[in-house]
């Protein structure tokens, strides 16, 4: 993919993933309202449902090491709240 | 006595912070937009109002928490200058580590709003203009006003003699100690930081209630200490 937009080196397009989890103790009142109405629906089996958010990004980085190493600080200073959430960062692979 | 009123995107209160600093307490009140990254000269106290910054896109408060006014906001508050962040300012001050703990989403699911009574814990710094143990009666009217803290952190706010401690409490309390309105943790309302005492975060709203024709007076105090300065 050219990158029209930058003068800088190439660099890899990389698409990732982050996963931001509530802590597990920390009530989750949109999931128990979910749980609810799945078993309004008939899906009785269902016992528990936690509510997270996936944050799609698509960085230009040297390299997946560094673009992981990026995203960790992002998930760390903005994207997740370590008080009551946690992450996990996944890439998709680079394109060049 | 010259206090600033921050708007960010998105922010509803802030003309209402103006009036009771302005035209009630009687203090000069200025607004300050978000991008600023100064406060003006002579700023005595800083309102952080509520509201809905960034329609509260991925927490409440944490987009704004980053904005550049915070970080001059930040240097403010080390410096012993006065902070009070209501309800959408309180999410802010806990999102930008002002102030521990974290805002989560009402444990019922439901936005509340109505009068609702508080004690006062400590009487230091800018609560000290009410008596400990005083009972309040403010307005609420958030979505994401749950306190969330980690045992330990709980455990230094609640010895009453650190750094941080509960400013007001909700009176109203399940058997667990939980907020009977919104599920916070040991039915915290509002704490009160800083290094001389200076920062208030709270959820309830002090600036709906200043004036008599609105039906109370216990916010009137706070708006008070706070265009006044830390006492």
């Amino acid at each position: 993919m050219p990158h029209t937009h930058s003068m800088r080196p190439k660099e890899s397009d990389v698409r990732a993933r982050v996963m931001v989890r509530l802590r597990q103790g920390v009530l989750d009142p949109k999931g128990d309202a979910i749980k609810s109405a799945l078993h309004t629906l008939g899906f009785d089996e269902v016992t528990r449902v936690r509510i997270g958010k996936l944050i799609e990004l698509e960085v230009d980085a040297a390299d997946e090491t560094v673009a992981k190493d990026r995203l960790q600080k992002m998930a760390d200073e903005l994207l997740a709240n370590p008080i009551m959430e946690t992450f996990s960062v996944e890439l998709d692979g680079a394109d060049a | 006595m010259k206090a600033a009123v921050v708007t960010f995107p998105g922010s509803n209160c802030d003309r209402d912070c103006l009036h009771v600093a302005g035209n009630v307490v009687g203090a000069e009140a200025v607004s300050v937009w978000h991008q600023d990254s100064e406060l003006p000269a002579g700023v005595t106290g800083v309102i952080l109002p509520g509201g809905f910054s960034y329609g509260d896109a991925l927490r409440a408060g944490s987009i704004a928490a980053h904005s550049p006014v915070m970080a001059a906001v930040k240097r403010f508050a080390d410096k012993g200058g006065a902070v009070l962040g209501i309800c959408n300012g309180f999410q802010m001050l806990c999102e930008s580590q002002l102030l521990p703990g974290a805002l989560a989403p009402n444990r019922d699911g439901h936005f509340i709003c109505k009068d609702v009574l508080m004690t006062v814990e400590p009487s230091v710094g800018l609560t000290g203009a009410y008596d400990a143990g005083q009972t309040v009666t403010m307005p609420v009217a958030h979505g994401e006003g749950r306190f969330v803290v980690d045992d330990d952190t709980l455990k230094n706010i609640e010895a009453g003699d650190g750094p941080v401690r509960v400013a007001f409490r909700y009176q109203q309390r399940e058997t667990d100690g939980t907020a009977s309105l919104n599920g916070s943790t040991a039915g915290i309302a509002g704490l009160v930081g800083g290094p001389s005492f200076n920062v208030v975060g709270l959820m309830p709203h002090p600036e709906r209630c200043a004036e008599d024709r609105l039906g109370g007076t216990d916010g009137l105090a706070l708006m008070a200490a706070l265009a006044g300065g830390a006492k």
